[in-house]
């Protein structure tokens, strides 16, 4: 019993490594939403009309709509009265190569490993670079436009590209669609926009990198991908925040789109602070991710490791309405001290023949809460469609929680679900065996948890999944004693 | 030359005394074999050589290879050159021998001043101990005793001594469960590193792998204590009488 509370304690010694704080000018509003801020956000970023009314829109939805409250996370109410809905580095505006960008910027992402300089980019990663709310440096621009791809913060597709955005904003995650979205489309501030024509395959993994830099300040980005017939593209999606005592609210909207043939991979690994070892801070990661196979044969996948975050509540989904279409979501789900995660994934089949397969890796470990929440629904069109689920939870110490929601619908008689699930915990003898081959206990249970996640962290390109194996061991650095 | 150097040694788990004053010394090139009927410490003695936790040392000093090995994280015994072959070897999923056994590698170099081993290089010592236990290239790219079977396993523990080249190798109950082929191929491979530089361990509770793996030195290990030590003729005599006998005449020991 002595050594189980030492393990709980040692758990409680990870410290998040990327809470510095960069000093840099912020052009920021109030705090406080109404419609006039709506305006001010707007007028700022020179949009359409079309573009305000969707805001506005999605403004009045918000109000008559309740924050919900059927998730496994607990916390305090949030006042959407006490946060900033914009700020942008005021240096900004005029960046346009890399030598300009304030270089305290350029420093914070030095510090967090993020490939934005020349000869990273060389590597063959275009990082569209997010801070707070506005896209500072975006390489690579030059290559793709040459292949017709589009890869542009979204404020400047609305500005370049109207009829494109008009198209698809919305038409995968309606305004309307929950609580956070409607938010979210009331005041999103930046993201990234993906265009991929027909019948190309972007050439290079094509990246973004979110950070939350401002204190008291929302992050409500958007991103779109579209994915024309028979294009392919792979998209990567990093995250961090510093280290603030107060809780940070990023609630997103990530939409994708593929026409007949088309497939985009998008992976996430996210980092934002988790909060310290009391639960005090951390990102409230409230994100609304969807994907919808409009086309035949068309495949979406997603790919996410989740290790930061006070509370990790989304759900990747898939709308699989194009006939033979595909649907992935492999995911690994790190809670440690007392994050909290609900999420998983939907899996809506509709055209006939279509597939979809979820791996779910959860991991609690101090007071972690961790749940897999999953629905797979078969409508009566989608004959002869398959699904397989797998969800594994991993434990480490007692004092933590893993829970399984699968929700399974099926309405008709030609088609196969498959649920398997495990739960299991990294015991005593598995360290001691390979403290036993030379390997300390720290490094042993990075091992055994990478090992644990591999079948997820095997999707994601070399450079994340390199990331992504450091991450687990880092997050859970001396999670056993 | 004195390797290992066990005086007087006592331990207990939850205060149930299992050593109880073992003497035991252990000189480079030797192969000492420890028998004895089922809950007599040898697998405790394994455990708390390789410093187990949840076994407590009450009494008694081990030295090994000159110094202090109780004060020392299991860890560190192992890089300073202590290997023990268990008896049941753990699956770990997902994570592929290869990379196992490449940063064990480098963790025992790092201890030794040493860089750590290029991937091509280690692949190529791989290839070559891979022959010692007679594994098939696949089980490198496996997961560690993953999936594996009980004689499988048991020639991986084989394969691993052979990468790490340990002092001294402490073998428990590797027999056990094994038919006699795959007997042989774990026998073999000890014989093929024998060198007067490293030392063996052997526990078993059977003769039979004596057959194949001949001891310098046997010892009857009996409630907690070595009661009877000789050379291999000791561990026929056993087989022949059983234990009964040591029961009956050490019973009040």
């Amino acid at each position: 019993m002595a050594e189980q509370n030492n393990l709980i304690e040692e758990i409680t010694k990870s410290e998040y490594k990327y809470g510095f704080v960069s000093n840099i000018d912020q052009d920021i509003t109030p705090k406080g939403l109404s419609e006039e801020v709506i305006h001010f956000i707007s007028q700022k970023k020179n949009e359409p009309d079309f573009v305000l009314q969707f805001r506005l829109k999605a403004y009045r939805a918000w109000q008559k709509m309740k924050e919900p409250t059927w998730q496994k996370v607990h916390f305090p109410p949030i006042d959407y009265q006490d946060m900033h809905y914009y700020a942008a580095p005021k240096s900004s505006s005029k960046t346009k190569t890399l030598a300009e960008i304030d270089p305290e910027i350029l420093d914070t992402y030095q510090k967090l490993g993020i490939p934005l300089e020349e000869q990273k980019v060389l590597a063959g990663v275009a990082v569209d670079a997010i801070l707070d709310s506005v896209s500072v440096a975006t390489t690579f621009k030059e290559k793709l436009q040459d292949l017709g791809i589009i890869f542009c913060p979204i404020s400047e597709a609305i500005q370049d590209y109207p009829e494109l955005v008009k198209q698809y904003l919305g038409s995968v995650v309606p305004y309307s669609d929950n609580y956070f979205a409607a938010l979210n489309s009331a005041v999103f501030t930046d993201g990234s926009f993906v265009y991929i024509p027909k019948g190309v395959r972007c050439p290079i993994e094509l990246s973004t990198y979110f950070r939350i830099n401002a204190a008291q300040t929302g992050q409500f980005e958007r991103t779109l991908i579209i994915a024309d017939e028979g294009s392919y593209v792979s998209y990567l999606e990093g995250c961090t925040a510093p280290m603030r005592d107060e809780n940070q609210l990023h609630a997103a909207i990530v939409e994708l789109y593929t026409h007949k043939d088309a497939e985009i991979k998008y992976s996430t690994v996210q980092n934002w602070y988790p909060g310290d070892k009391e639960g005090r801070g951390g990102i409230y990661n409230f994100v609304t991710k969807r994907g919808l196979c409009a086309g035949d044969n068309s495949k979406i996948s997603w790919t996410q490791v989740e290790t930061g975050s006070a509370i990790t509540w989304k759900y990747p989904s898939c709308i699989l309405k194009g006939d033979n279409s595909i649907g992935e979501f492999y995911s690994v789900a790190l809670t440690n001290n007392y994050q909290q995660a609900d999420t998983g994934t939907k899996m809506y089949h509709i055209g006939k023949n279509t597939r979809s397969r979820i791996v779910s890796k959860g991991i609690s470990a101090g007071k972690g809460d961790n749940s897999y929440r999953g629905l797979v629904r078969i409508s009566k069109s989608a004959e002869n469609s398959r699904n397989y689920t797998q969800c594994d939870s991993l434990l480490i110490g007692d004092q933590c929680g893993a829970h399984t929601f699968p929700y399974i619908e099926i309405e008709n008689k030609s088609s196969i679900v498959e649920h398997e699930a495990t739960t299991s915990k990294i015991s005593d003898e598995s360290i001691f065996y390979l403290n036993q081959r030379g390997i300390s206990t720290e490094d042993a249970v990075g091992l055994i948890v990478n090992g644990y996640a591999r079948e997820v962290i095997k999707q994601l390109p070399m450079e994340f999944a390199v990331e992504a194996q450091r991450l687990l061991s880092l997050s859970l650095e001396g999670s056993v004693g | 030359m004195s390797l290992l150097k066990i005086t007087n040694l006592k331990a207990n788990i939850e205060n149930k005394e299992i050593l109880n004053g073992i003497n035991l010394e252990i000189n480079s090139g030797e192969i000492h074999a420890i028998m004895g009927p089922n809950g007599s410490g040898k697998t405790t003695l394994a455990s708390v050589l390789t410093g187990k936790k949840e076994f407590q040392v009450t009494d008694g000093t081990v030295e090994f290879d000159g110094k202090n090995l109780l004060e020392m994280p299991p860890e560190e015994r192992a890089r300073l050159g202590l290997f023990l072959a268990f008896q049941y070897p753990v699956e770990i999923p997902g994570v592929s021998n290869a990379n196992f056994l490449r940063l064990a590698l480098n963790e025992k170099r790092k201890y030794n001043g040493l860089d750590p081993i290029e991937p091509a290089a280690f692949f190529k010592i791989m290839r070559e101990k891979a022959k010692i236990a007679k594994i098939e290239q696949d089980f490198l790219t496996r997961g560690v005793n993953e999936g594996f079977s009980g004689g499988e396993k048991k020639r991986n523990e084989i394969f691993q001594m052979a990468i790490l080249e340990p002092k001294l190798a402490i073998l428990d109950e590797t027999d056990s469960g094994l038919d006699i082929d795959a007997l042989k191929i774990v026998a073999e491979g000890v014989n093929a590193m024998r060198d007067p530089s490293r030392s063996f361990l052997i526990i078993t509770h059977y003769q039979r792998l004596l057959d194949y793996i001949v001891p310098d030195f046997v010892h009857v290990l009996f409630n907690g204590r070595i009661v009877l030590s000789g050379t291999k003729e000791l561990a026929l005599e056993l087989e022949e009488k059983g234990y009964d006998w040591i029961k009956e005449e050490f019973a009040t020991a």
